[in-house]
Order: structure tokens, then sequence, then C-alpha cells
């Protein structure tokens, strides 16, 4: 495997660890409800699988898988029913992390004195988080950098963040746009969950739980979990080594930002620019994409005020728009923009790479412009300049 | 895993809120840009270090990033040099003394005055790049003795386009510090030089071998004075730039304001030339 | 006391050029005054001369109706005023007026002009000078014509 993103904390405790059958399932919604979590994880919806509200764990997709490749997302029915048979749809956690709209602050005016402001208090019910594959645990881990490592903390994000009980899953049905392996964020979460579940189908539909930390385990406690047997560890782990020898995409990771920063002008983002429509598809669903915008708003004729934060994307004209112009006006500036940063600047600003390998962009670009194959590309002719465009 | 939320106190404004400020006066400079000194209300004061800036906040239309551009040393109010160009600008401009403006900051890193001790210490300002410039000077007026020959070069559109024109005349009238202006063109009237402000660094009383270059304006005479600079000998590592670019947070947390692998909000303002050249030399990086 | 031949040859702008030449163009030269407001030269009319300022300034101008006399470039102390005496139609295509009190060196360019026919070394050598001049002239136009500091559209 190649060299990862470095952004996960190792905060195993002393192993703690069980099986359940899929009736497990209900008493871990249980569990977490009942300690007053706001319960999501994935469920069927829109010929989606998309992470909400988890009233019970009959919910889950039972029976289900996606199929993707480049541009291509659907469903289709298995022939078990394995409770997380897929890898991962549209939706990533940052929708409840870093919702799309939020409101910051309100402001009202009052007779002859400053205004007056009311920050927006977090949501009063922590989240739990049911389903989260190895390369999201990686995202968070990659957001947290930014909102929480830097000079500045985002108190929205953290209020959120901090109580978040993550229950992890390993992957063992990986999709046809995955390369987690090569990004080194996956398929088996190492670190930085509360508890990872890994379904194992082989030899009785069961599930090996282990604890990542101590609330884990006291939830753990409440599952009627019987002990894990060798057995039982050896098919879990087996489940994770089959999923890396089955990714669907593969990437040469090392060197690439150095690879990239020497590349600018590569004749690729000429190319890819023909091809890329500017939508912001890949910035929705990528689970790193961070950008936001903030809106002043007046509200009532100009007596209230609100401050929201937005998800925007670098694809969109406006974003670089200074002085009567944007820094970058044309596809090619803002696809290279975006690639170069996921993969290159990110870890000069952030210490970590952008990319977690989970394949979104790739199913849900409209013209199936490929990552991989974009990178490998520059690789392959690295040193190419596109003398009309630089 | 849990992370431990965050611990400041809930009393303490969060980094997005914007503090109320009042403006204690407000000063027009041109027929487009104003002065405003502000007071806090009630909070704390916010005191820039030279190159900074703060977002303003304007109630119920937006936030721009303006550089501070009063002085650092005589612990006074918070000074800012605004040009009406936007919405927001013009709702800021339009600000009487006592109305109220927000502030959040100060934020971005500075000009290296203190740094530049024992240099020359070189100004070259264009247009509105004379605002951010100004506590610089004031830093090292306030420290003469510090530095060898101290030289403001001023450039501006027009005559009627000059900032501080009444400090302006002060400063030229100093025997320790060198004042140079140009205006790209101007009417009768004017008897000064009309030329570009590169022009002006040929001409200028300091070594090179020496000196210290602090350089705002367009980023375009930014590129064409740092040439001018490296012409008389200056080298690269002694060169400093401010640059601009959208911002929307000023945290390093929207993503607006990355230039390749630095984020302007968090290592900038204020570059070292050798650092940020090979960056400003890409198209729509 | 120096001789306008010395002042001739110390002049910046000639500097690398071989004696004869110099002491053939101070042939051609003779020291001028303008008082403050003075007009050296109209756009139009013949250019047979050329400048090289000691002291003082000079305003380059255009005349723009509504808005009369702009001016679009000042010239200062060691600065070269001219080159239209060095090119058909040798017409001046501004005007030209001290700013203040200016003390120049002026040069019979109708005069350069004929001897520049026999020696065409000499025509290289002055012909360089002028063409690095118009570069930098050129350059520093295209700035100010870009309107850097101008009024910005609206967000």
């Amino acid at each position: 495997m190649n060299s990862g993103t470095g952004a996960m904390k190792d905060t195993r405790t002393a192993p703690t660890s069980g099986v359940i059958g899929p009736q497990g399932l209900e008493a871990l919604v249980r569990s977490l409800a009942g300690r007053g979590y706001r319960v999501v994880g994935p469920l069927l919806r829109d010929g989606a699988i998309v992470y909400d509200d988890l009233a019970s764990a009959d919910d889950l997709p039972a029976g289900w898988t996606e199929v993707q490749e480049a541009a291509t997302y659907r469903l289709e029915r298995r022939d078990d029913d394995a409770r997380f048979g897929y890898p991962v749809g549209p939706h990533s956690w940052k929708r409840f992390l870093l919702p799309a709209d939020v409101r910051l602050w309100q402001a009202r005016r009052r007779n002859g004195g400053p205004p007056e402001i009311v920050e927006e208090p977090p949501p009063d019910q922590p989240f739990a988080f049911i389903g989260v594959r190895s390369c999201d645990l990686h995202a968070i881990a990659v957001q947290d950098r930014v909102f929480l490592e830097g000079a500045y903390l985002d108190r929205d994000y953290a209020a959120r963040r901090g109580d978040a009980f993550l229950v992890a899953v390993n992957c063992g049905t990986p999709g046809g746009t995955c390369f987690c392996a090569s990004m080194g964020t996956g398929p088996r979460a190492e670190s930085g969950y509360d508890l990872a579940l890994t379904e194992i189908l082989e030899g009785g539909h069961r599930f090996l739980v282990e604890a990542g930390s101590e609330r884990g385990a006291e939830v753990l406690a409440e599952l009627g979990a019987r002990e894990a047997t060798g057995g039982d560890i050896e098919a879990a782990l087996r489940v994770s080594h089959e999923a890396a020898h089955r990714m669907g995409r593969r990437l040469e990771a090392d060197g690439l930002r150095d690879l990239l920063a020497r590349n600018v002008e590569h004749p690729r983002f000429t190319d890819v620019a023909d091809r890329c429509l500017t939508c912001g598809n890949c910035t929705l669903v990528c689970p790193t994409c961070f950008c936001t915008s903030v809106d002043d708003v007046n509200v009532l004729g100009g007596d209230a005020a609100e401050r929201r934060r937005r998800w925007d994307s670098c694809f969109s004209v406006g974003y670089s728009y200074i002085h009567g112009g944007s820094v970058r006006p044309s596809a090619r500036g803002r696809y290279r923009q975006w690639l170069t940063h996921k993969f290159g600047t990110w870890i000069d600003q952030f210490g970590t790479s952008g990319c977690v390998g989970c394949g979104r962009c790739i199913t849900w670009c409209p013209v199936g412009i490929d990552v991989t194959e974009e990178l490998a590309a520059i690789r392959v002719a690295d040193g190419e300049v596109d003398h009309a465009h630089a | 895993m849990a992370i431990a939320p965050a611990t400041e106190p809930l009393s303490a404004p969060g980094a997005m809120t914007p503090e109320p400020f009042r403006v204690l006066r407000r000063r027009r400079e041109t027929a487009d840009t104003w002065t405003f000194e502000l007071e806090p209300v009630g909070g704390e004061p916010v005191v820039p270090a030279p190159g900074q800036f703060t977002m303003l906040y304007a109630f119920g239309v937006g936030e721009v990033p303006i550089s501070s551009s009063g002085d650092p040393t005589a612990g006074g109010p918070l000074v800012h040099t605004v040009r009406a160009v936007g919405a927001v600008t013009e709702a800021i401009c339009r600000t009487k003394p006592g109305g109220i403006l927000g502030v959040r900051g100060p934020f971005g890193t500075s000009w290296p005055v203190e740094e530049a001790c024992g240099c020359d210490l070189v100004i070259v300002a264009g247009g509105i790049g004379l605002a951010p410039l100004r506590p610089a000077l004031y830093q090292a007026l306030a420290d003469r003795g510090a530095y060898g020959t101290v030289v403001l070069l001023v450039g501006a559109r027009t005559p009627g386009d000059l900032l501080y024109a009444k400090e302006l005349e002060r400063w030229r009238g100093r025997f320790d510090l060198d004042v140079a202006v140009t205006v790209d063109n101007a009417g009768g009237g004017w008897q000064g030089r009309v030329g570009v402000v590169p022009r002006l660094v040929a001409g200028a009383g300091f070594d090179p071998a020496s000196a210290v270059a602090l350089v705002c304006g367009p980023e375009i005479m930014i590129r064409y004075t740092a040439a001018a600079l490296l012409e008389r000998g200056v080298p690269k590592e002694r060169i400093y730039i401010s640059l601009e670019r959208s911002m929307h947070c000023g945290l390093g947390h929207c993503g607006h304001c990355q230039l390749g692998p630095v984020l302007v909000c968090r290592d900038g303002p204020v570059f070292r030339l050798d650092d940020i050249e090979p960056l400003l030399g890409v198209r729509e990086l | 006391m120096r001789t306008l031949d010395q002042v001739v040859t110390e002049f910046p702008f000639f500097a690398g050029m071989e004696p004869e030449h110099l002491e053939l163009i101070a042939g051609c030269a003779k020291n001028v005054r303008f008082q403050a407001g003075e007009r050296l030269f109209r756009e139009g009319h013949p250019a047979d001369t050329f400048y090289v300022v000691r002291r003082g300034r000079v305003a380059l101008e255009m005349f723009v109706p509504p808005r009369g006399a702009i001016t679009i470039e000042t010239i200062e102390p060691g600065e070269t005023v001219g080159w239209s005496w060095l090119f058909p139609p040798y017409l001046w295509h501004f005007d030209a007026r001290a700013a203040e009190l200016v003390r120049a060196v002026a040069f019979d360019g109708a005069c350069l002009r004929q001897k520049l026919q026999s020696d065409s070394v000499l025509g290289y050598e002055l012909l360089s000078r002028f063409a690095q001049l118009l570069i930098d002239r050129l350059q520093a136009t295209r700035l100010q014509l870009l309107d850097v500091y101008g009024d910005r559209p609206r967000n």
C-alpha cells in the first residue's frame, strides 16, 4: 500500500470485541438512541443509498448493493441480505458535520445602540453515525485538520464533531470506482472510531464488533455479544483482505504533490477542460471538499440580519472573483485548481492529502472524468507543457 | 472516539462573529475613498500589525477584508481606508460618525518593519496600496534612527486620486524622508511628475545592497515595480509584496483565498517575493 | 568650470560612444533655458531638435478637447526629450512645456541628420539609444493605458 493520508490518530484502547447477529444491530440502534444520540446511517431513498435518520436497524438497505462506474450508479439486489453490502453513495458525513446551509448568527438592530448578535446554538442532539467506511473516517480526520487544528476553530463543526459517536463498518463490497487501498485509507478502519463492525457472511451471518474507545466498549456491553473466536477474527480479516484486492481503481500515489507542482501547465488540463462541465458534482459528493461561502442577508426590511454559511465550489466562476474579474475564468483553470488542490497543495496547506480514495467523484461526474486516469496521464507525460495556454 | 468540544468560554464570540465598532471620525480622501477611525463598543481594541487586515462588516450588507491604515505606535483608534467599489464598501463608506461597523481580526502576516532595522527602507505604493503601507511608514518613522535612507514612492491615477494628500506634503517636508510622487495622467494645474511608478525606482536614492522594499498596489504594478527593483540590484529576498484574493472568512476555513499551496489570509497577505514569485507567474493559479 | 563639450560627453545617454562621435555631437549642442510655462515645442511642428534636461521638469502634453492640455508624461533631469527628429516626417508628436525653470542642452537635429547620412556608425549608435528610449516610453505608456488604478466594475 502507498503512503496514507497520515491524518488518523491512533486512539485504540485495550481491545474489546464481540460477535453479534444481524438482530444485534437493532440493539445497537436502541442503545445509541437511548443515550440521546440522533442515529443516522445508510438507507434506501430515491434510487440511491443515502445517509439519513435511522429509526431502526430495519431501515438499513438489507440485500442491496450499488454498481458504480465512471458516470454510473445503480442499485442491484444481492442474493444475500447483507446490511452493508455496498460501498459509499452520494452522501458523505460532511452532510451532518459541515451542513450545506447553516446559520452562524442573527443580528438585530437596537435603537441607538450596536446590533445585538446572537450566535446559532449547536444542534442539541449529538450524532451517532452508523456505517462510516474507512475512507470516510479518514475524510473526517482530514476535515478535522482544517476546522479544528488551525489557528482558528470552527465552532459549529467542533460542536457537531466533538460528541459524534462513530460506528465504522469495514467494507466487504468495494465499488467499481474505489481506490482507498492506493491512498492508504482502507479498506480496514484502523482507528478513529468508537465501534467498528465487520460483516461476515460465510459460516453464518454475523458481525465482529470491535471497540475503539471507552464509550464504544460501554455500548458494546449492551449488545448481548458473544465472545469472538479466533475463527471470527480470521474471517473478519479475510473480508478486509479480499476487499483490498477488489478495488475498482488503482492510483500511484507516491510523489503526487511534487508531480502536480511541476506540471501546472500540463496539456492534460487542457484536455480535461474539453470534457469538464464545471458542474461541481465532484465537490458536492467529495467527503473532504470543504469550501464554503459566507452570505450576509437582510431579514424583514432592514432591522434584522443574519450570516449564513453555504457550501461553495471552486468550479463556479464567481468563486475566485475580485476586482471586476475572476482569477480563474476558464474551465481549465478551475479543473486544475480542484485536482492540484485535492492531491497536491492540500498537503502544503494542511499536512495531509485531500483525497481518501472513495471514488465518489468518478461515479458522480456526469461525463465520467476519472481522477485516477487523469493523474496517471500526467505522470506518464511528466514535464510536458501546453504552450498555447501556459 | 470523542474530540473534546471547543473549550472557549461561551461568552467569547466565535471567530465568525463581528465585534461592534463605532465610527469616531470619517474623512474623505478622494472622490471614492474614505478613512475611518473606529473604536470598540465595550469590547477589546483591535490592534493590527502593519500589513494586517480585518474583516469589516456593514450591517445586513456584507463583509470585506480591509487592511489597517493607521499608526500602530500611537495606541489610538482602529483606522481603515476604504474605497467604494461595490455594495459592501459603498455601504461602509456611507456610515457616518456614530454609526456602527462590525470588525473581525486582525488577520494575516505583516510587513517586516522591525526586521528591516539597519537597512535602507523603500516603500512603493500604487493607488489604494498606500493605505496598507502607511502603518509601516509610521512604524519606521517612530524609530527613524534604526534605518538608513527611507524612501517613499507613490503613484496614483490622477492628482485627485492621491491619498493622504496633506500628510504627503508633511512627509515631503521632512529632511529624513525622500518622497517622490507620480500620477498616470494629469490635467492643468499639476506641476509634478507624470508617469508610472516603476520609473520612480530607477532614480530613487537608496542603496540596493542594503535595502528592504515594501510594495503594494494593483498586481500588475507590483510586478513591474519588482522588476525595476531587481534591475536596481535589490535581491528578491528583500522585496515584500502584499496580495489580494477573494476572502470570505479570514480564518483559513472557506478555501477562497488559495494561491497554489498558500492561503492568502493565513500565509499572507504580505509575502516575500522569492517565495511567491513562481506562483504569481502561473496564469489562473 | 566645465565646458559644454565636457558636459555633453558626461551625459549617461551618450555613454559608450566613440570620442569622435561625442565631439561631433557636442559640436551640434547649445545651452538653452525655458521659463516656467514656456513651450519647448508644439505638436505638428517641424522636429529638428532634441534635448537633454539638466535641471527642472518638462511636461509632455497632448491637447484633448474638451479636457484641455493633459500631461501624459514628465521628463526629469538627466532624461532625454525628443525622438521625432530622427524619424520621418520629422514632426513633433506632442507638446512640451517647461513645468518649472528648465535648463537643458539642445542638439541640432537637422544638422545631425545630415551627418548620419555619411556616418552609418554614428547613425547606429544614436538610433540604438533612441530605440531604447522608445522602448521605455512604450512600456510606460502601456501601463498607463491599462489604467491599473482605475474605477473597478461593481461586485
